[in-house]
């Protein structure tokens, strides 16, 4: 199910349909922007409203300052609701997203709302699912794993950050799913944070913790902990250059946690194409992989109507996975 | 040990630089308004702060020491109100309103915030001293923690909330158990399944702890004022109210039990400054049975969770700098912070980034020196805050909950929420129910149940996982004794006089 390639390349930002369009946009300036983040102050989404706008300005790509304006409340049910709600034609406002932000449009989290009631506008980068265990473990492949998940899925505690159906827990269910059992079945742990799933894993109270790329890197530098597979499309550099990706153990399964921006539902084609040559200009700075760096993201670079393909895609896979173990009533 | 001083000797190279006394000096008083202004919390000002630091450039142990100056700070700043008003500026104070509201009202408001000062200090510097020292065996004994000993650790905090609430030992289970109800709303952890939340998505991530502690203690405080049309009988600082020597010194072991138990429950990871500050009240008012006003004024029961909360929040960035693992929401925000200027937070810091580890290290001796220095002659001010007409001043606190209560989510629903729970803290007033157990029950309500179903998913089910290792033992022990001890005190006592 999760068998496409996701990365863009920048050769397909050079595709024809993205550059027919930039002519629509020289019609629109904004005016008073303002991006909301569906979170309180200091989480991801914060910091890519925070971090993007002040890039943005200092590139002079958006020639106003961008203000952002913190919406938190049931978990991004919030601003997606007010976007809609009140203010469905605003050219000025995009709302920071994840990978997240579809999961739980999967779950019907939002409401009667989800991935057809925003404008997707592009990605900023993306971080990616690891498999952590640690340093000590009988586990030194990700094969090793999965044949443990085979033999007696129960038998493996596995600790991550939120609850059943959150990321942690869905990049573990598909791999438990690929092992051929049933994620229902596993036992899995949910913890406050990935920091407190961390101290669970070199306590020896878990023995697996499917994290982020971007919250392990301390612990395995210092040789604690070991990474049994990165979940991108190709190997990660720097740190991560020598740890194998899932599907190279031949295993189909990709984890990206996608952050960008998506635009209220009837943007004017205007003021959408408008922002997705930002993002586009973006990428092509040369200030921004540093930028990019700082915020703990990888390259994934995907605007327009592409990125809005893939976002339907996902969320139609996750929705799909959701209903198989039951996290939704068929009847939604 | 050598190396550990010259280390820091390093450190305080860093943390001297004018620069850095300067940015250690305005975290400070940042800090402390943070603290004192309900709802704005160290995470938000810190979060807020970050791209100011990255704006102007600063170096990273620049911005941590001035980041985590705002953390420490704020510890300082949750007492003022109260003490002095009955509402806590950020949640490990609730504790402190309940000897510290009596003591303003008996004039002493002045003592109490000088003692709490002094308090705070010698908790904070301390916790710092046994950072700088043993900071990596001790990050080991918190990874080894397990979920079961959370269990058994919140179980004793759980039964000691009889002896928090006042003369009915009924009403204060009753509302523990009340806030226990009121913990379970919003999406479980467990199953992603939504709980008590009638269909609103605002409910979805369940109450936030500001709109409930605003609710009750200040909107309840002011509609009770509204009514009774008295106002509140607290004197200005008078000559022989002064806070004396002997009373500091009455007070000191109190301050250092408190530091024993706040800095151990704040290195844990999972655990936090409020569960520090109950457990520390509640040991001291078991302790001094014979001897106490605990409840009613007594100077202890505010030395108590003050120096707890600062010696807690010292004791969370044990497993923050040995390990990179945060213990709270504040310390993932400074770990982000570090990850933002390109350092990789985990267990080489201090070979990789002496300069950043030790020089905020270094730079938290100072810091806290600096707040004591600072805190202790703004105590004549804050205390004089009472000599504010009534008309003025519950206006103002009341607009200022509010703000409070809107910046934790922007929505006009949580301000309705708090009033909900205000006119719920009314009425629990005048009914004599306790409002401290509420409040702790929907912490370590919380907390209880997420270990608790961690605990038993990893054994299977097995419920003896729960007393399978020593110290899980040893805390099951403590807490059959804190339920058992009014029955044996009452016996040892003999019959009631």
């Amino acid at each position: 199910m999760l068998r496409r390639t996701l990365l863009a390349t920048p050769a397909l930002l050079a595709a024809p349909t993205v550059l027919s369009r930039p002519a629509l946009s020289q019609g629109f300036t904004p005016q008073n922007p303002e991006c909301i983040a569906p979170a309180a102050p200091g989480g991801g989404f914060d910091l890519t409203c925070r971090l993007t706008a002040r890039m943005l300005q200092e590139t002079n790509i958006v020639p106003v300052p961008i203000r952002t304006q913190n919406m938190p409340g049931g978990i991004g049910a919030v601003a997606i609701n007010h976007i809609n709600a009140q203010r469905p034609r605003d050219p000025n406002v995009i709302v920071a997203f994840s990978t997240g932000s579809w999961l739980n449009m999967a779950q019907g989290r939002f409401g009667r709302f989800a991935e057809n009631d925003v404008r997707w506008i592009g990605s900023i980068g993306a971080d990616y699912g690891v498999i952590a265990v640690r340093a000590d473990s009988p586990f030194r492949t990700l094969s090793d794993l999965m044949e443990a998940f085979r033999q007696n899925i129960h038998a493996v505690a596995i600790g991550g950050s939120g609850a059943v159906g959150s990321q942690d827990w869905t990049k573990i269910a598909l791999l438990v799913r690929a092992a051929g059992q049933d994620p229902r079945r596993m036992r899995y742990v949910p913890f406050e944070g990935g920091g407190q799933a961390m101290a669970n894993l070199l306590g020896g109270h878990v023995q697996v913790f499917p994290g982020d790329a971007s919250e392990v890197g301390g612990q395995l530098d210092a040789g604690q902990i070991r990474l049994l597979a990165v979940l991108s499309a190709q190997r990660l550099p720097g740190r991560f250059a020598s740890i194998p990706t899932a599907r190279e153990q031949g295993v189909e399964v990709e984890w990206p946690i996608v952050r960008g921006f998506y635009g209220p539902p009837q943007m004017p084609d205007a003021a959408y194409n408008y922002w997705v040559d930002v993002l586009r200009r973006l990428h092509a700075h040369p200030a921004w992989p540093e930028q990019r760096d700082a915020q703990g993201l990888f390259e994934f670079n995907m605007v327009g109507e592409e990125f809005a393909a893939l976002a339907r895609r996902r969320v139609a896979e996750y929705r799909q996975l959701a209903r198989e173990v039951g996290l939704i009533q068929v009847a939604q | 040990m050598i190396e550990t001083l010259s280390a820091l000797g390093g450190g305080f190279a860093v943390a001297l630089q004018p620069q850095n006394l300067l940015l250690a000096f305005i975290g400070s008083v940042l800090g402390t308004a943070v603290g004192v202004l309900p709802g704005l919390g160290p995470l938000n000002a810190i979060a807020l702060l970050l791209p100011f630091c990255l704006a102007l450039r600063l170096p990273p142990e620049s911005a941590l020491i001035m980041l985590a100056a705002v953390y420490y700070g704020a510890g300082y700043g949750g007492r003022i109100t109260a003490i002095l008003l009955n509402m806590p500026g950020e949640p490990a104070a609730v504790l402190t309103t309940l000897d510290g509201y009596p003591l303003a009202k008996a004039g002493r408001g002045g003592a109490a915030l000088m003692l709490t000062g002094i308090g705070s200090f010698l908790g904070a510097t301390l916790s710092v001293i046994a950072l700088t020292f043993l900071s990596v065996p001790l990050a080991q004994v918190a990874v080894a923690f397990s979920p079961a000993d959370y269990v058994a650790l919140i179980a004793f905090a759980l039964s000691l909330l009889g002896a928090i609430g006042g003369p009915s030992a009924p009403k204060a289970w009753a509302a523990g158990c009340l806030g226990i109800a009121l913990s379970l709303v919003g999406i479980d952890s467990g199953t992603g399944v939504e709980r008590f939340t009638l269909g609103s998505f605002e409910l979805l991530g369940g109450i936030d702890f500001t709109v409930l502690a605003i609710g009750l203690f200040a909107i309840g405080e002011i509609l009770l004022l509204i009514e009774t049309r008295v106002r509140a009988a607290v004197e200005a600082m008078h000559g022989g109210q002064r806070l004396t020597l002997r009373e500091v010194l009455f007070c000191l072991p109190t301050m250092l039990r408190a530091t024993g138990i706040g800095f151990t429950v704040g290195v844990l990871p999972g655990a936090g400054a409020s569960v520090a500050a109950a457990l520390s009240y509640t040991a001291e008012k078991r302790l001094n049975e014979r001897n106490g006003s605990f409840g009613r004024g007594d100077l202890r029961g505010v030395a108590a969770p003050e120096t707890a909360d600062n010696a807690a929040q010292i004791g969370s960035l044990v497993p923050m700098l040995s390990l990179g693992i945060p213990g709270s929401g504040t310390t993932a925000v400074l770990l982000g912070a570090l990850l933002m200027f390109n350092i990789t937070p985990g267990p080489l810091l201090f070979e990789q980034r002496p300069e950043v580890a030790w020089g905020l290290i270094a730079s938290m001796y100072i810091g806290n020196l600096m707040l004591l220095l600072l805190n202790l002659p703004l105590v004549g001010i804050f205390a004089r805050l009472l000599m504010v007409p009534p008309w003025v001043l519950y206006p103002g606190v009341l607009a200022l909950s509010f703000a409070g209560v809107y910046a934790v989510s922007n929505s006009a629903f949580d301000l309705l929420l708090a009033i909900g729970f205000g006119v719920m803290g009314w009425i629990f007033r005048k009914l004599q129910v306790p409002l401290v157990p509420i409040v702790l029950g929907f912490v370590l309500g919380r907390l209880l149940e997420d270990n608790l179903r961690r605990a038993l998913s990893l054994s299977d089910g097995d419920p003896a996982a729960l007393f399978a290792s020593p110290v899980s033992v040893v805390l099951w022990f403590l807490t059959a004794a804190a339920i058992l001890w009014p029955f044996l005190a009452l016996r040892r006592a003999g019959p009631p006089r």
